[in-house]
């Protein structure tokens, strides 16, 4: 697991993909403190925090794209399937590369919260459940990504399905208000990942939609290492 | 070493392999042949667990590939049929990762000694800072074997390991493989016959998934056909030459060839089933004073040996059967 790990970690920062990423995750803290923080002239960041739940679906699928389909393209996963590593060995060595990588990204939130704080008061309970929340916002998402990247051998799908999956849960809210099923609703509002993200953004952490992202996360990565054992059996 | 019962593998309807079977000591040197599609890589990616048999176990040092995948996996050598690489790493990189992925010890000093003697003995020491990709095919080729010896496996697996090189990389990578084979129980694949006869002790002839044959090297031939082929130039008279070969009885098929010389003939002779004929030709022409120029054996052809071993083939003329099959048996349970 480390050795993918490892692998994995470096690899993202030999192409330029790593700092592709960390820039724009950057650029986009650096946008949306500038327009709400210095020109708002406040130390309230929950409007930057709900803003980056956007740009962190969107970023994730490109961070995940490759993870698994490139192997499976390239066959180099036969290396890697023939050493004595387990499947989920791999799948979380893998897992974990990339979630380095978006801590990395979502690391410069901190960095503004820290900067604000030499300018004005800045409540940090408030800061630190934001940054939980988009911890745990891309726990989940990773998970999801990496299981799709698992399906297919080509990054781009990889990418177009994690973007899809990203913009459906954006609009879930939306849907649950169009349906006029109960039921169908109540699913909705149970699988929203806004719905459960926003309590942080306000300072909230609780501990069920923790607990639901991680569940979210350790699901898609067992789903991940069943695609590829169910490969072996083929 | 290495054992493999009743495997079988399915992909949908179709079967790859049917139920194979065999033994492998420690130390042999064996090779799988057959056809494209004959079932050698699917044998061997079973055997390193790349992908799991629909049926049957396979055993690599005492430990199933399936109930003990860590185990068994730790001790086997794998060179894929397309070696494979991540584009973006250089030889001490990528040797350094499969080190961690094999769990080899992270201490640097004894990590650096021990990939450097492995490029050394690969021949890949002074690549070791360059990209993989950048790199031709025959020092690819030593990069996925030097992967392959990072765990000193007990077993070495090489499917079709000289495919695409050129005659000196060849050379170069048959002799790794000997070397190899001093310390390793090696499985090599091919559908080269001489490649195989060159490296190997035993071979394993794979047919539509099953196994056509099995046994020592220097029977292969003789199975095969059962039957000695040669060519032979002489001075004098073909027609002569004709009639000093009718009269030997241990000949079964008299087939001219093409003048290569003023004033000699050229015939492919083929002997009776098991039978040697050099001798009784030679002395054959001695006795009606015409020279022999050059005498030399035919390698049976691998797809006449296919033929003969699936049974498919026409004897060449008339031959022996019940005979044959006795010695294609006696090949088998050696």
């Amino acid at each position: 697991m480390t050795a993918v790990f490892k692998r994995e970690f470096r690899a993202y920062f030999r192409t330029p993909l790593g700092y592709v990423i960390i820039a724009v995750a950057y650029f986009f803290t650096g946008y949306y403190f500038f327009s709400y923080n210095i020109y708002g002239g406040t130390t309230d960041f929950t409007q930057l925090f709900s803003l980056l739940f956007s740009v962190v679906l969107f970023l994730i699928p490109v961070l995940t794209m490759r993870l698994l389909s490139e192997e499976k393209r390239s066959r180099t996963d036969q290396l890697l399937l023939t050493a004595p590593v387990s499947r989920i060995g791999i799948v979380i060595g893998k897992y974990l590369s990339a979630l380095c990588v978006f801590l990395i990204a979502i690391l410069g939130t901190l960095a503004v919260a820290v900067i604000a704080s030499f300018y004005g008061k800045v409540d940090w309970p408030c800061v630190i459940g934001n940054f939980l929340g988009l911890v745990l916002l891309g726990v989940a998402e990773i998970s999801i990504c990496l299981f799709l990247s698992s399906l297919t051998e080509s990054q781009v799908i990889a990418a177009v399905l994690g973007f899809a999956v990203s913009l459906f849960l954006m609009l879930v809210d939306a849907v649950s208000y169009v349906t006029k099923s109960p039921v169908l609703q109540r699913f909705f509002a149970y699988i929203s990942f806004n719905e459960r993200y926003s309590p942080f953004t306000r300072g909230i952490v609780e501990l069920k939609n923790a607990v639901f992202f991680l569940t979210v996360a350790a699901l898609f990565c067992v789903f991940s290492t069943a695609v590829l054992e169910r490969k072996r059996w083929n | 070493m290495l054992e493999v019962k009743d495997l079988v593998k399915k992909y949908g309807d179709k079967t790859a392999i049917d139920g194979l079977s065999f033994h492998i000591d420690s130390g042999e040197v064996v090779g799988l042949l057959g056809l494209n599609g004959a079932g050698k890589s699917t044998t061997m990616n079973c055997i390193t667990g790349y992908i799991a048999p629909t049926k049957g176990t396979v055993t690599v040092d005492g430990h199933d590939i399936l109930k003990e995948p860590a185990k068994a996996k730790s001790v086997i050598g794998y060179l894929p049929e397309v070696f494979s690489f991540y584009s973006d790493m250089k030889v001490s990189e990528y040797l350094d990762f499969v080190c961690d992925l094999k769990g080899f010890p992270r201490q640097q000093k004894l990590r650096k000694e021990h990939i450097d003697r492995i490029c050394a003995q690969t021949g890949i020491r002074d690549l070791k800072g360059r990209l993989i990709r950048n790199l031709s095919k025959g020092y690819r080729q030593r990069v996925g074997f030097a992967q392959a010896l990072i765990n000193d496996p007990k077993v070495l697996i090489l499917d079709e390991p000289t495919v695409g090189l050129d005659p000196s990389q060849i050379i170069e990578i048959r002799q790794l493989i000997r070397e190899s084979g001093k310390e390793s129980t090696v499985i090599v694949s091919s559908h080269i016959l001489t490649e195989i006869q060159a490296i190997c002790s035993r071979i394993i002839v794979i047919h539509g998934g099953r196994i056509a044959w099995d046994g020592p090297t220097e029977q292969l031939l003789l199975a095969g056909t059962g039957r000695k082929e040669i060519t032979i130039r002489g001075k004098g008279d073909a027609e002569a030459a004709k009639a000093v070969l009718a009269e030997l009885s241990c000949i079964e098929q008299i087939t001219p060839l093409p003048e290569q010389e003023e004033g000699a003939f050229d015939f492919a002779v083929t002997g009776a089933v098991g039978r040697d004929i050099r001798e009784e030709v030679f002395c054959a022409f001695s006795k009606a004073g015409m020279p022999l120029l050059q005498m030399s054996s035919r390698e049976a052809s691998l797809e006449n040996m296919f033929l003969h071993l699936t049974g498919r083939d026409e004897p060449v003329s008339g031959g022996d059967e019940p005979a044959d099959a006795a010695a294609k048996q006696e090949g088998g349970e050696r």
